[in-house]
């Protein structure tokens, strides 16, 4: 793999170091020298990860180093801020990301994403789940119905609600709102799953559910995942992507990054003896 | 090592009373550390305004709550020789004056002086307007001499001149004279009302509609004649068609008319011979009294009666005697109608605005200035917008829409005059600054992680918008709609200049097509205050139906504001149920 050619900085030990496993069915998203800017100020630099397909692709890293913005960029969600700048490509099988003429509400629509607290939309469970297809101008009862069954299943929650999809999803525990969420992100049955702190707001039970969930749903979803929990990252990935101070340090896949990590600011890091 | 920082406080504490005898650490908080004078000051602040409204509302309730009571009726025999005779209805203490008391004969002087020059004197409402010239005299205590309550001195309400006070001497029924019976006065009353109420009918809506329809045909003939020119063919079909019709319609008004007459001779049969106190006499036809009762004889079933038909009246009947007297129907019809034509215009005005303003304009210094404008708007004078509803609304464009539709009306204004509409477009523009504020307020105040969840969903920032965040701020903006619809309602200064009266020929809505008038001027509760309050012949009759209306209006300011509240309660609970 490629690795990046910014200059050298002094918090930077050494360039990054790629020893992701390799790819299957080849590449879902490639991000090669992306940058990204607030403003003056970079948060992003020379990130180059190709996530593979129909894999779980972690994103680790202390607090503000980038992870959420990296992975706000593979949908666009940026495009909400203003004064935002980038610089690179993402790029899909077909195209990239941030090329001109790409239309950001049909790009969104390949990409499921899930928040870090559950956000689901002050309508009933039903609605909430087929959202993503009514917006899309489908109004056809029983495709809307199919959906929301298969949708509900796959993200293991069709048991707990099918007798009260009609009832407010706002009345749902917790665990159940985020099941909610991510049974809302896939039910467009979109090419990958954005995860942004997925259970940060949750329980260990609750958690563990949606870990579950995760494992279940690989392998169907290209899913990129970004988590402050190492124990998550080592459970559920199979690669891992650890980041520092808006930079890509070391990628790789998840049982090296974790039991033979290649730089030793990798080990601090994940053995907790970082900063 | 870890609790270093604790050290020194323990250093201190254990060495404190080895050097100076003196406890450093004091077992109870310091006043001021616990903010118990601030909290006085908040819970008085808040107290205070609680008694301030309180009192408000107790004297207003109470004025407006004992009007319709029925009071009993004195009569009075003065040092003078005159008698009166009327309801007490209060009284006062006064100093009496040098030249007052020069007059006064010899035993009285002792009695002020007894006093220190005081006098207690009683506001008697003695009516017969029509005999006095004058509803209400003063009687000091030095001139009364004798206070009788006579059973035979009776109160009517009626439907001229206001009210009498005296005995009934004797009746005409059917033409023939008849002795004075309370019961078959009664019921002879209650029957020449409903001939009175035959002869409304008969007179409004009959002939109205008769006058209506001779208006249109008028009408049609000068549409045609302003379109067409005066000698063409098509106007003269037209006015030969219209001749016809008009030949029509004053044969039923000549009926109607005749119809009329002949209730009105069989009317006139029926009458009563009132005496006043001082022995003048009036005669009245039944009809015309609207109420009677012998003030002296009332049981408490008859007082409630009394009181109930009197409230009745007041919410279900047309105004009387320059306001004074009888309903505020049309005022509380125009109150409302206007009301809710004003929130029917404010609010997708200022909802779409606000939308604009907070979701789709470019956040900078453009967005500023419009925002502060727009709050500055809220301060402005209400006076103001009155001037800018006639000057633009009513004159340019109601006169727009004259010359354009309604030629052939010319020179009488249809739209270019005060009218229902201009006055609800106004208080629109009025409000509109309160529900663009809180509507802003409301959109901010969308959680972003919601806007989020739609956008990745691949929703459009309209679908984002119409299906997400509407709904959520919804709650928020009816609040708004609720502080402008309680501004609006009670708002009197900018409605005089466009379009509220004293009082209405018609309400805006009525049988003839298109049945909402909104050109029409309308009645205001407010204007109606002011109206009876400091515009009538005489301001101590109308001072009880002042508070009575207050009272009203505020009462329906309060219905309208908690229908508003029940409907976002709904909205609240429906759009955010237990949130995690």
């Amino acid at each position: 793999m490629s690795t990046a050619t910014a200059a050298p900085q002094e918090h930077r030990s050494a360039e990054t170091a790629y020893h992701i496993k390799a790819g299957t069915e080849g590449i879902a998203l490639d991000i090669r020298d992306f940058n990204l800017w607030y403003g003056k100020s970079q948060a992003l630099f020379d990130i180059n990860m190709p996530v593979q397909k129909g894999l779980v692709t972690a994103l680790i890293g202390p607090s503000g180093c980038g992870k959420s913005t990296l992975l706000r960029c593979l949908n666009r969600m940026n495009d909400l801020i203003d004064e935002l700048r980038i610089a690179g490509e993402i790029r899909t099988a077909q195209f990239d990301i941030y090329g001109p003429g790409v239309d950001v509400i049909a790009l969104r629509k390949r990409m499921g994403m899930v928040f870090q607290k559950p956000n689901p939309f002050a309508m009933s469970i039903f609605d909430n789940v087929v959202y993503p297809l009514r917006v899309d101008g489908i109004g056809n009862r029983a495709i809307l119905e199919e959906t929301c069954e298969r949708a509900l299943r796959a993200a293991a929650l069709w048991d707990e609600v099918k007798d009260r999809l009609k009832d407010s999803a706002l009345g749902l525990s917790g665990g159940q709102q985020q099941r909610l969420c991510i049974a809302r992100g896939i039910a467009s049955d979109p090419e990958v799953l954005l995860m942004d702190e997925p259970c940060s707001a949750l329980d260990p039970i609750a958690t563990a559910k949606i870990e579950d969930l995760i494992h279940q749903l690989s392998g169907h979803y290209t899913i990129v995942i970004v988590t402050h929990n190492m124990q998550q990252a080592a459970r559920v990935s199979d690669n891992v992507g650890f980041m520092y101070l808006g930079r890509l340090i070391e990628y790789g896949d998840t049982d090296t990054v974790f039991v033979n990590p290649k730089l030793t600011q990798t080990s601090d890091y994940i053995t907790g003896r970082f900063g | 090592m870890h609790d270093t920082p604790l050290q020194p406080a323990r250093g201190a504490a254990a060495q404190a009373p080895a050097t100076s005898g003196r406890r450093l650490l004091r077992l109870t908080a310091d006043l001021s550390a616990t903010g118990e004078p601030a909290l006085w000051a908040l819970g008085g602040a808040l107290a205070f305004g609680v008694i301030l409204i309180a009192g408000f509302l107790f004297m207003i309730s109470l004025n407006g709550i004992v009007t319709f009571w029925p009071k009993p009726i004195e009569r009075v025999e003065l040092a003078s020789g005159q008698v009166i005779a009327g309801e007490p209805t209060r009284a006062g203490r006064y100093r009496v004056g040098q030249d007052v008391l020069a007059k006064l004969s010899g035993e009285q002087r002792a009695m002020v002086q007894a006093q220190d020059g005081y006098a207690d004197r009683t506001l008697y409402k003695t009516a017969n307007f029509d005999l006095y010239g004058d509803d209400f005299r003063w009687v000091s205590d030095y001139e009364r001499k004798n206070v009788t309550a006579p059973n035979d001195f009776y109160l009517f309400e009626r439907q001229q001149w206001g009210t009498f006070v005296g005995r009934i001497k004797h009746l005409a029924i059917d033409g023939k004279p008849a002795a004075f019976d309370y019961r078959l006065m009664q019921r002879e009353q209650s029957a020449a009302r409903k001939r009175f109420a035959q002869i409304r009918q008969i007179e409004r809506g009959d002939i109205g509609a008769v006058n209506y329809q001779l208006d249109q045909q008028r009408l049609a003939i000068r549409k045609a004649v302003l379109r067409h020119g005066e000698d063409s063919p098509q106007a003269k079909a037209v006015a030969a068609r219209a001749q016809s019709r008009i030949a029509e319609l004053n044969k039923t008004f000549a009926g109607l008319q005749e119809r009329l007459k002949e209730i009105r001779a069989h009317d006139q049969r029926y009458k009563a011979t009132l005496e006043e106190v001082g022995g003048r006499t009036v005669d009245l036809e039944l009809s015309q009294i609207v109420r009677f009762y012998p003030a002296n004889e009332l049981s408490m079933i008859d007082k409630i009666g009394i009181y109930l038909s009197r409230w009745w009246e007041f919410l279900s009947s047309e105004p009387r005697e320059a306001n004074t007297q009888g309903g505020v129907l049309p005022a509380i019809f125009g109150t409302v109608a206007m009301t809710l034509l004003m929130v029917v215009f404010v609010a997708p005005f200022g909802v779409i605005t606000a939308l604009y303003l907070r979701e789709y304009a470019r956040q900078g210094r453009l967005t500023s200035i419009v925002r502060i404008s727009v709050n500055n708007l809220a301060g402005v004078p209400s006076i103001v917008y009155g001037v800018f509803g006639l000057g633009f609304f009513a004159y340019t464009l109601g006169g727009g829409i004259d010359a354009l539709f309604y030629p052939e009306r010319l020179p009488n204004p249809t739209f270019g005059t005060g009218g229902v509409l201009w006055a609800s477009l106004t208080l629109a523009l009025l409000t509109v600054p309160v529900v663009i504020v809180a509507t802003e307020e409301a959109l901010a105040a969308v959680p972003r992680s919601m806007r989020e969840g739609s956008l990745a969903c691949g929703a459009s920032k309209w679908q984002t918008i119409r299906n997400v965040v509407l709904p959520k701020a919804l709650p928020g903006i009816m609040t708004g709609m609720i502080l402008a619809m309680a501004r609006g309602a009670g708002e009197v200064a900018p409605l005089m200049l466009v379009g509220v009266v004293k009082l209405a020929p018609a309400l805006p809505v009525d049988g003839f097509f298109p049945f909402l008038h909104l050109e029409r001027s309308f009645m205001h509760l407010g204007f109606h205050i002011f109206d009876v309050g400091f515009q009538s012949r005489n301001s101590e009759a109308g001072k009880p139906m002042v508070f009575v209306t207050t009272l009203l209006l505020l009462a329906l300011i309060v219905a309208m504001n908690a229908g508003a509240i029940y409907i976002r309660n709904r909205l609240k609970r429906k759009y955010s149920g237990p949130q995690f």
